[in-house]
């Protein structure tokens, strides 16, 4: 892929987010694409690729009223929609279509509409894992975590810091779930969810949706908002079963898409303006630092910790408040990918001055898959 | 799934011989007999290497405690707090398991101390293996 050759044109989250029972799962779809339709000047006839996940592409194309020439219907779990930018930008740069709409709708919280989990079940995790009484994220997507704590001596003070730090940039955004202020106190005298998990540790459940419309960069110069242009892309999977991550202080998947991006895009991790990280839990922050390789292996505790992705920090990361405090409708990559698109902007509630490259990093399952999407407003 | 809910493996038919070995009181894992490689969970081919040359062999049941979680929330079958455990074998490789025979709390449990390998019968056709503190 040529880097900048594809812009994010129309970027928009649903009308509303939180709790949303009186929408089911397509309308919050519906409704976020509509949204971004008009955020771009465009309308549902300038739409000839589609893509999305957890939910049916072609259901939600008639839903729409699109008739695409490019339908992706890649489904693994919430960086899904990393892995649709990626393919979008490659099937536009292909001609394959010209203008494709990436949504995302989700009744996470209130499950309107809604056929089942957001990605397949896997076969032997239902014959390997379940039967040891995993159930949800918190049960499974942690256990990697004490191992993590026992060789490089990452403390649950640290864990807490990455849900205080979040929290202090959801107090810009008037939109996020969760915006007063919390000590690190209030985060380990929180409820135990899945020790050494507790609460606040643990993302959002809520309901929302976000869209994004991309187009060649050339088309880009000619729509009312500032060009995001797809600078470099990245993508991979390990496997659906936590119990056999390769390594389990390290995402195999985080690496290999991380790499590919940063190579893709040209850039060294001086270059990074500002960083989403996917935050489903408090320990993939500090797993992505690492990964990405903004930090070495067992440093990204201390230097989260330390102050460096808050405001006014090196690094300013999840500054929308991230899953753990902005919204989680269960596939939340989409959010981060709308904070990057807003920094690039310069319309951020939470504005990075000056900020010409942002990285998103997103999870899929528990470490199952990863994406990584470099974007930048410098043509 | 049992009456209380919890979830029940359902072999297929190449994994059929691990629950066999687990019903038989044996814990059975795979070896390749082109590069030597041991694996799990089971399938009739080498994931390192793709040969299908593979054998079924009973492993030691000793392993170490590799992670951990002590889940507070519920789970059908279960009565919380209980640990979600990831056992290292002796052999290499890891499998998800319960630590029964040992209290539930973080005392108790220690990352890397050594474990072996128990059944727990859960219906006429399927016994699971447990991990309990090596005696
Ligand atoms: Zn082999």
């Amino acid at each position: 892929m040529q880097r900048n050759s594809v812009a994010i044109v129309g970027a928009a989250e649903s009308t509303h987010m939180g709790k949303l029972p009186e929408m089911a799962q397509i309308q919050i779809h519906a409704d976020s694409a509509l949204n971004a339709l008009a955020d771009c000047g465009l309308t549902i006839k300038d739409i000839d690729g589609v893509a999305t996940a957890g939910h049916n592409a072609v259901e939600l194309a008639h839903y729409m009223g699109i008739t695409p020439t490019w339908v992706d219907g890649t489904s693994v779990g919430g960086c899904s929609f990393m892995l649709h930018v990626r393919h979008a930008a490659a099937a536009i740069e292909a001609g394959l279509c010209t203008t494709a709409l990436i949504p995302h709708g989700e009744s996470g919280r209130h499950w309107i509409g809604r056929h089942g989990p957001s990605i397949f079940p896997s076969l032997f995790q239902m014959q390997f894992e379940q039967p040891y009484g995993v159930t949800r994220p918190p049960t499974m997507f942690t256990i990697p975590v004490m191992r993590y704590m026992t060789d490089y001596g990452l403390t649950e003070e640290q864990l807490a810091m990455v849900a205080v730090t979040q929290r202090e940039w959801a107090g810009f955004h008037p939109r996020a779930s969760f915006r007063d202020p919390i000590t690190v106190d209030d985060v380990l005298d929180s409820k135990m969810i899945c020790y050494p998990f507790r609460l606040l540790m643990c993302c959002l459940v809520t309901d929302g949706g976000g869209a994004l419309i991309l187009t060649s960069a050339d088309r880009a110069k000619d729509f009312p908002t500032k060009p995001v242009y797809i600078r470099g892309t990245g993508e991979s999977a390990e496997t659906p079963l936590i119990s056999q991550m390769s390594d389990f202080t390290s995402s195999r998947a985080f690496r290999v898409a991380g790499s590919t991006a940063f190579e893709a895009a040209g850039i060294s991790h001086g270059d990074v303006d500002h960083l989403m990280i996917y935050d489903a839990f408090a320990h993939l922050p500090i797993y992505g630092l690492e990964d990405l390789g903004f930090v070495g292996r067992g440093e990204a505790g201390a230097f989260i910790a330390e102050g460096n992705t808050r405001l006014g920090g090196q690094l300013p990361m999840n500054t929308n408040g991230g899953g753990l405090s902005y919204m989680h409708s269960g596939m939340y990559g989409m959010y981060a990918l709308q904070e990057g698109v807003r920094q690039m902007r310069g319309t951020s509630p939470a504005q990075v001055e000056g900020a010409e490259i942002s990285v998103v990093h997103g999870v899929g399952g528990m470490f199952a898959a990863s994406g990584t999407i470099v974007m930048t407003n410098v043509a | 799934m049992s009456s209380d809910g919890r979830v029940i493996p359902v072999p297929t038919p190449e994994t059929q011989h691990y629950w066999d070995g687990a019903k038989a009181g044996e814990l059975r894992l795979q070896r390749c007999t082109d590069c030597g490689h041991i694996y799990f969970p089971p399938r009739p081919f080498c994931p390192t290497c793709g040969s299908r040359a593979v054998e079924v062999f009973t492993a030691s049941g000793r392993g170490r405690l590799f992670s951990y979680v002590i889940n507070h929330l519920p789970s059908p079958g279960f009565t919380p707090p209980f640990a979600i455990a990831v056992v290292e074998l002796e052999e290499g490789p890891r499998l998800m398991s319960n630590i029964v025979g040992c209290p539930q709390t973080p005392e108790a449990l220690q990352i890397d101390m050594p474990l072996e390998v128990t059944f727990e019968r859960l219906t006429d056709e399927i016994t699971l293996p447990q991990f309990k503190p090596a005696t």
